[in-house]
């Protein structure tokens, strides 16, 4: 599997970064390189090793249904940029 | 043969259904609707870095009830996703979701047609996931976030594409609804939003076995909607291939107020979610002991109940429809039933009458539950067991019905109070018809000339007379003999 500067491209796009032709150059040949390191692991035999979502031991980790007092709207709103009427505001999104 | 005729739709219901815990799915905030803005928000919901999110058992627990009364597979181990996109009422930029193994899995429920037959739908899957917060777009340069709905605890329900008209769809949905509703889950209040429904349509000719195009239909906020959505889907994709022209797929927006569905504006790329297995997450087991003990909290469901009410109580199976729609409704009936003294058809049928007209007459004008209702089930019951025995006529009954709703009062105490109790002297109800006949002398002969549906006068004149406490039964058996004899 090799990655192009398509699947770069892509990728920046869905994390909502632009990067200049040098940059997008750059992290194809990265990219490349960590799948490459990541595909040493094709060497090892899973043959009937289960898939695992989690590597911690655990499992069952659950709360009560009882409630906590929240946090103060003030203290809420106090990194947002921009805010009005007790509400987050963020540049016109349409629905 | 219209052209509508030669096509089959085939449709898919994603529903979400909003559980009634009351903290979140991740943290402790309350769940209350229609609070302050941002006044239900912690580091956890609000995305805060460095926070660590800790499952809400009872979600668990409610998706296992849902899955059990679904006929579904519960997962033995089940695990949580990052599903990942951009969107402002999504704080952390991925929303916890289940993708590879959900809680519950291949599952069935058998709908009810209008016809008395019954159709079963697959369920795919039942998934946990989180709400996102309510984006408020009517302003005119800026969007204003509210996170207060954001970590609200949801059941994904995914039905299998076996839908094949709207109206199948809607007693889907009904079945849904009614379902989570019985189990306790979900308040099922489709306006603010407990209940939503997304829909997968496609169109094929029918014998097809190919799948067509599918549009994927949203916003539709309530039963009617669903259902004049799905159908003004279906024509305009059948016009659509009618016309040579191919069916995209694309996302709609159902506008109720215009009755048309619009194009989503596309999000190019949207659709690449890069689920991953949540790091912050541990896996959720569920063993047999688990299941069982959910499964003693799971209540007759309505079909059963439906069922059941039929013959327990020899109810037709209109009002046995009527009465198990709600669970709270179908309780109140059973206790009123349980108060007759005598139980028999007549008197259950009795119950169901007053619960249908006069009860739930009463519920949709002003709006009140079930559980507030101010005519508890006992004194229904104790109401209609008056009315077994003549001591008040069904049109008596009417009146302490009415002053039930105002005073709350036992109906014995209210027959006291104003002397309701009705006439069943035999002696003093003679003596009144006596009476009326002799001051109708010419509908007497008009009666004996024919005339027998004058017997209806000489009852309302009686009645009048008596103030509407002469025994009904009785004045009838009386005039009648004296009339005829």
């Amino acid at each position: 599997m090799s990655v192009t500067i398509k699947d770069v491209e892509h990728i920046a796009k869905l994390a909502k970064l632009e990067f200049s032709e040098a940059e997008k150059e750059k992290f194809t040949h990265q990219f490349n390189d960590i799948l490459k390191y990541m595909e040493q692991l094709n060497s090892v035999d899973t043959t009937g090793v289960e898939p695992l979502a989690q590597v911690i031991e655990l499992k069952n980790v659950f709360r009560d249904d009882t409630v906590k007092p929240s946090t103060s709207t003030e203290e809420a709103l106090k990194n947002a940029p921009a805010s009005s009427d007790a509400h987050f505001k963020v540049p016109k999104v349409i629905g | 043969m219209s052209v509508y005729d030669t096509y089959e739709a085939v449709i898919g219901l994603e529903v979400h259904a909003q559980l009634s815990t009351k903290t979140k799915i991740f943290c402790g905030c309350s769940t209350t609707f229609g609070n302050a803005p941002n006044s239900n928000v912690c580091p956890v919901c609000l995305g805060m870095p460095g926070v660590l999110p800790v499952l809400n058992k009872q979600v668990v627990e409610y998706a296992i009830r849902l899955g059990l009364a679904t006929h579904c597979t519960i997962s033995p181990t089940s695990v949580f996703a990052r599903k990942n996109y951009f969107y402002p009422d999504l704080p952390k930029g991925y929303q916890i979701s289940q993708y590879e193994e959900p809680i519950c899995q291949h599952g069935y429920v058998d709908i009810d047609i209008e016809d008395g037959s019954a159709k079963r739908i697959g369920i795919t899957r039942i998934h946990m996931e989180e709400d996102a917060g309510k984006s408020i777009h009517d302003m005119d340069t800026d969007t204003l976030v509210d996170v207060n709905r954001c970590g609200t605890p949801l059941l994904e329900i995914v039905s299998e594409p076996d839908m094949r008209s709207a109206k199948e769809a809607y007693h889907y949905l009904y079945f849904i609804w009614q379902t989570v509703k019985y189990l306790g889950i979900c308040d099922g209040n489709m306006e603010e939003g407990s209940l939503r429904c997304d829909a997968n349509i496609s169109v094929r000719l029918k014998g097809e076995t190919k799948l067509g195009t599918k549009a994927e239909l949203k916003n539709m906020n309530s039963f009617r909607n669903v259902e004049r959505a799905i159908e003004y889907e279906i024509k305009r994709q059948i016009d659509l291939i009618d016309e040579g022209g191919p069916v995209v797929q694309q996302t709609l927006l159902w506008n109720a107020d215009k009755n048309v569905a619009a194009p989503m504006r596309s999000k190019e790329e949207a659709h690449d979610y890069r689920y991953f297995p949540d790091p912050d997450l541990v896996p959720v087991v569920v063993d047999k002991e688990w299941i069982a003990n959910v499964e003693k909290l799971i209540p007759e469901l309505p079909k059963v109940r439906h069922q059941r009410f039929m013959e327990s109580f020899k109810l037709p199976a209109y009002d046995a429809g009527v009465l198990t729609q709600e669970r709270e409704l179908a309780e109140y009936f059973e206790s009123a039933a349980g108060q007759l003294i005598k139980k028999n058809e007549e008197n259950y049928k009795s119950v169901s009458n007053w619960i249908m007209t006069d009860v739930l007459r009463v519920m949709n004008e002003e709006k009140i539950a079930v559980s507030d209702f101010p005519v508890t089930p006992e004194h229904l019951g104790a109401m209609v067991n008056l009315i077994a025995d003549g001591t008040i006529s069904g049109k008596i009954a009417k009146e302490v019905f009415d002053d039930m709703l105002r005073t709350k009062d036992h109906p014995k105490a209210i027959v006291e109070r104003k002397g309701l109790v009705q006439i069943s002297d035999t002696g003093a109800i003679e003596k009144e018809i006596d009476l009326i006949l002799a001051k109708f002398p010419n509908e007497i002969h008009r009666y004996r000339g024919g005339e027998v549906k004058l017997t209806g006068f000489f009852v309302g004149e009686t009645m009048k007379v008596m103030k509407g406490k002469g025994n009904p039964k009785l004045i009838n058996e009386i005039l009648k003999k004296k009339l005829d004899g």
